[in-house]
């Protein structure tokens, strides 16, 4: 009995490892290729920095990290405000406003990107707006508010309504209260949500692609173009943004359980002192 | 009170102007001839006809559903074992995978898509690896395979996670009782563990099978130019040819085709958790 527990032990440890084999695969295959000192993409014939040096001297691929950058903290920082605004205004609407503005949120979320591309495509083409930097953002705008609201709008229903009538009764102006009871109580929800907005904006290729011209590219856009040629480079933007990424995911899930360790010792050092 | 009702305004302005006018105009270029003047748009089924008549199109919608199905059907086998095995881990080394499965969906698609073209190479990774035995290089980019490798590995993560959070979310002490009612485990799993996590699987099915019909990027640059798949089609459409009204007619056969798959998969898992209840 004892000898078919522990292989199945193995074999379920073997599968899990395969499949993270899988996921890890191309990843570590780029950050290696990134560093090969020749133009192949199959054999490593030495480390260098060579394609480091060549996508800082690229003037297409800087530019596109600079829009792709530039596109994601407007359009985070503008969907963040108007998303959080909308938010609260929903938790005091009723619920046929909030079952509209859910429907309308629903459709780019639940509908292939490709789909919202081609209606926005079309859309800043008959008002006759030139494509480039202005579409690209509004576009961006367009996509992250609802899932800023998505995030917001939960923390917003586990508030206790009194207290904002509270800092009313207190004299507080509703301005007042909104930025010194509401936000401060909301902003787990808020930087959610930003963060969320960020990633989205950072990484989007279909809706970019659709609707930006007039030689503003992102990096995804720059990836998809280069592929036709065999170009090391895209290797080092990707190991870049894994390395970004995977930074700030680690910093995200490490600050909850430190500042949780944190916690405990304050109340410990505090049970010392008391 | 009021006062902050009116916060929405703005956005509901804003989200009916940037959301809800494009999908009319795809509704309405779908409907109507091109070239007209706004003030005499004449209805026509033209574009409709245009892809069912002709064999290549309804090969492409064939191909993409093919494919889409294959991917989907994939997912699951390879995603329930490891949601499974998953929930089963002890909470620590489940929050840990929680996190290796999520890291990668957080990088660029096509940054993780394009990684697999060195990979698949004639002279690449396998290949090389597949010489040390003496086996001659096979074909791997551009085929079938590829692609369909290519959109397993960009949406597994959403099946794996949508199944984990169904089963971790399951009452234990259900399989204590199908335990104790003398089933044996394959019996208890069939009849008590499948059934409750239909609900992730479903929704893992919808998050997998929509991005997969509609992907036109990883056809492209894991099947080559010459692997046309319906997301393509819309493309060229749109970038290329600038036929604005065919393109728009696809897109609403292509958002039909998704809605009624999700009906489907809705449907049927109604139809197995109703016979459930009946056991």
């Amino acid at each position: 009995m004892n000898k078919k527990i522990g292989l199945k032990h193995i074999f379920s440890k073997i599968f899990i490892g395969l499949m993270m084999f899988f996921f890890y695969l191309p990843i570590v295959y780029t950050v290696i290729f990134s560093f090969n000192s020749s133009k192949s993409l199959s054999k490593f014939t030495g480390f260098s920095f060579i394609w480091y040096e060549r996508l800082f001297k690229s003037n297409d691929m800087m530019d596109s990290i600079f829009y792709t950058v530039v596109i994601a903290v407007l359009a985070t920082f503008i969907s963040t405000i108007v998303g959080t605004i909308t938010a609260i205004g929903l938790s005091k609407s009723n619920k046929v406003l909030r079952g509209i503005v859910a429907q309308i949120n629903d459709l780019p979320v639940m509908n292939p990107d490709i789909v919202t591309a081609i209606g926005l495509l079309m859309f800043f083409s008959s008002l006759a707006i030139k494509k480039g930097f202005i579409t690209l953002l509004l576009a961006h705008i367009m996509f992250c508010i609802p899932f800023v609201i998505l995030s917001v709008l939960p923390k917003l229903r586990s508030l206790d309504p009194n207290i904002l009538d509270a800092a009313l009764d207190l004299g507080c102006t509703p301005i007042k209260a909104l930025i010194k009871v509401i936000v401060p109580q909301i902003t787990s929800g808020i930087l959610a949500g930003a963060l969320i907005a960020f990633t989205m904006s950072f990484d989007d290729f279909v809706i970019s692609y659709f609707v930006t011209g007039n030689g503003v590219n992102n990096i995804s856009i720059m990836i998809y173009t280069m592929t036709k040629r065999v170009n090391p480079t895209i290797n080092v933007i990707s190991t870049l943004i894994i390395a970004v990424i995977t930074i700030i995911l680690v910093i995200i899930n490490i600050a909850p359980i430190i500042k949780e360790r944190k916690l405990k010792m304050e109340v410990k050092k505090n049970e010392k002192t008391s | 009170m009021k006062n902050f009702r009116t916060m929405v305004y703005p956005y509901i302005i804003w989200a009916f102007i940037i959301i809800v006018v494009p999908m009319l105009m795809i509704i309405m270029y779908a409907f109507t001839k091109q070239g007209n003047e706004v003030m005499n748009i004449r209805f026509t089924l033209e574009n409709f006809s245009a892809f069912f008549e002709d064999a290549v199109f309804i090969n492409v919608l064939k191909r993409s559903l093919v494919i889409a199905v294959l991917t989907t059907v994939i997912c699951i086998l390879l995603g329930y074992p490891t949601a499974y095995l998953m929930a089963k881990m002890k909470p620590k080394s489940q929050m840990l995978m929680v996190f290796l499965i999520t890291l990668p969906t957080w990088i660029n698609m096509l940054v993780r898509t394009y990684a697999w073209r060195g990979i698949l190479e004639k002279n690449g990774l396998i290949n090389n690896f597949l010489a040390l035995f003496g086996i001659e290089p096979i074909k791997m980019l551009e085929t079938t395979f590829a692609v369909v490798l290519g959109m397993v590995y960009n949406f597994i993560p959403f099946m794996i996670l949508q199944i984990y959070t169904s089963l971790s979310k399951m009452d234990q002490s259900y399989i204590e009782a199908a335990d104790d009612l003398g089933a044996n485990k394959i019996q208890t799993f069939f009849k008590v563990v499948f059934p409750l996590s239909l609900p992730g699987v479903i929704s893992g099915i919808t998050l997998v099978f929509l991005p997969a019909v509609s992907s036109f990027f990883i056809p492209k640059l894991l099947g080559g130019g010459q692997f046309v798949l319906i997301g393509n089609v819309i493309e060229t459409q749109f970038l290329t040819t600038g036929n604005w009204g065919f393109g728009s007619a696809i897109s609403l056969i292509m958002s039909i085709i998704i809605i009624l798959a999700m009906y489907l998969a809705r449907y049927i898992d109604k139809k197995i958790s109703a016979k459930g209840g009946d056991m």
